[in-house]
């Protein structure tokens, strides 16, 4: 069971396979499981898909996967979900999976390696300027950048590029840390420690896969409309304060 | 005491005071996030899917400075890039 030994904290360096500059170590072919996986399942359930009342449980299980990502993704960017669900929507899933496979023996998650964070982060990196770009054209995305003056341009720069390393070592971090905590523990007091903190582990996944994916539509969100709320800013809030009224019932 | 004995002794108490000094900060600044979470929500119940959506979020960008710490004492123990480099010079 033990595949990554405790003194390697990247499972890059379990090589199965080499061949000049080609290597195939672990990551890669964790990764290539998660994806046959996650493609092989979709189709096989989107295979016969019904709209009757009885519908199959892979179906319902894919329908409440779905609108559940559409209803987040419409909470956090205020606007139609599908135009993002592509793109966030297999962040989630990816990330999800090959969280939640480690109760597997024998299986370690691909985003317990930096190069895998790196590589998510850094299509997050570059989808941001795409969708941005799209939404409000390129004059008005680069004007973001010097807003509110000229002197915020290299600030705004090293934004992106910090939080693009911080979204990749986030989340190496953390599937990191619940791997290496359990096998430490394994060698510390073994059986019933480990399996709370694997339990922890499997939570703890699950919500970094969920930060990833609300973090990356929150910067995407960031940059296709960040125009429109100045336009929106300019009438006044009659209706969100009479909202707010209602909904607080202490005011 | 040569210069592994040194490396090795460095680098374990580095990353023991790494984690040490450096989950101070996150763990008061998650503290004061939660705190003001629950006050909001026993406020104003209604808006809990939100506060929450945002409270998990705002942990998320507080916890990555205890991870940064924690990674860089992982670096210093198990990939030590010193180390390596010592171990290189004495094989070579």
């Amino acid at each position: 069971m033990d595949i990554l030994g405790l003194s390697k904290i990247s499972p890059d360096q379990v090589i199965l396979w080499q061949w000049h500059f080609v290597v195939i170590d672990i990551t890669l072919l964790y990764t290539w499981l998660v994806m046959i996986l996650l493609v092989g399942a979709s189709w096989l359930v989107t295979r016969r898909l019904s709209s009757d009342i009885r519908v199959s449980r892979w179906q319902s299980l894919l329908e409440v996967l779905v609108s559940a990502m559409r209803s987040q993704i419409a909470e956090v960017s205020q606007e139609d979900p599908d135009r993002y669900l592509p793109f966030i929507g297999t962040l989630f899933l990816f990330i999800g999976l090959s969280n939640v496979l480690v109760i597997v023996p024998g299986y370690v998650a691909p985003t317990a390696s930096l190069t895998t964070t790196a590589a998510l982060s850094i299509s997050v990196f570059i989808a941001v300027p795409l969708f941005g770009i799209s939404r409000q054209g390129l004059l008005n995305y680069l004007k973001e950048y010097f807003q509110p003056t000229f002197i915020f341009f290299p600030f705004h720069v090293m934004g992106e590029f910090s939080r693009t390393l911080a979204l990749a070592v986030r989340l190496f971090g953390n599937i990191m840390s619940g791997d290496k905590v359990v096998a430490i523990l394994l060698a510390v007091t073994p059986l019933f420690f480990p399996m709370i903190m694997h339990a922890l582990g499997l939570l703890i996944g699950l919500v970094q896969a969920y930060i990833f994916s609300v973090l990356a539509m929150v910067y995407i969100a960031s940059a296709t409309q960040s125009h429109e709320k100045k336009e929106r800013k300019d009438q006044p809030e009659a209706e969100d304060v009479a909202q707010d009224t209602k909904h607080n019932p202490n005011a | 005491m040569d210069s592994m004995t040194l490396i090795a002794m460095v680098s374990i108490v580095t990353a023991g005071l790494c984690m040490a000094v450096g989950s101070i900060g996150p763990a008061l600044g998650e503290g004061n996030a939660v705190k003001q979470a629950l006050t909001a929500i026993a406020q104003q119940p209604d808006e809990r899917n939100s506060i929450t959506r945002t409270l998990f979020v705002g942990l998320a960008m507080i916890e990555s400075i205890a991870i940064y710490c924690f990674v860089i004492s992982m670096i210093l123990i198990f990939a030590n890039p010193f180390w390596s480099h010592a171990i290189a010079r004495a094989g070579g």
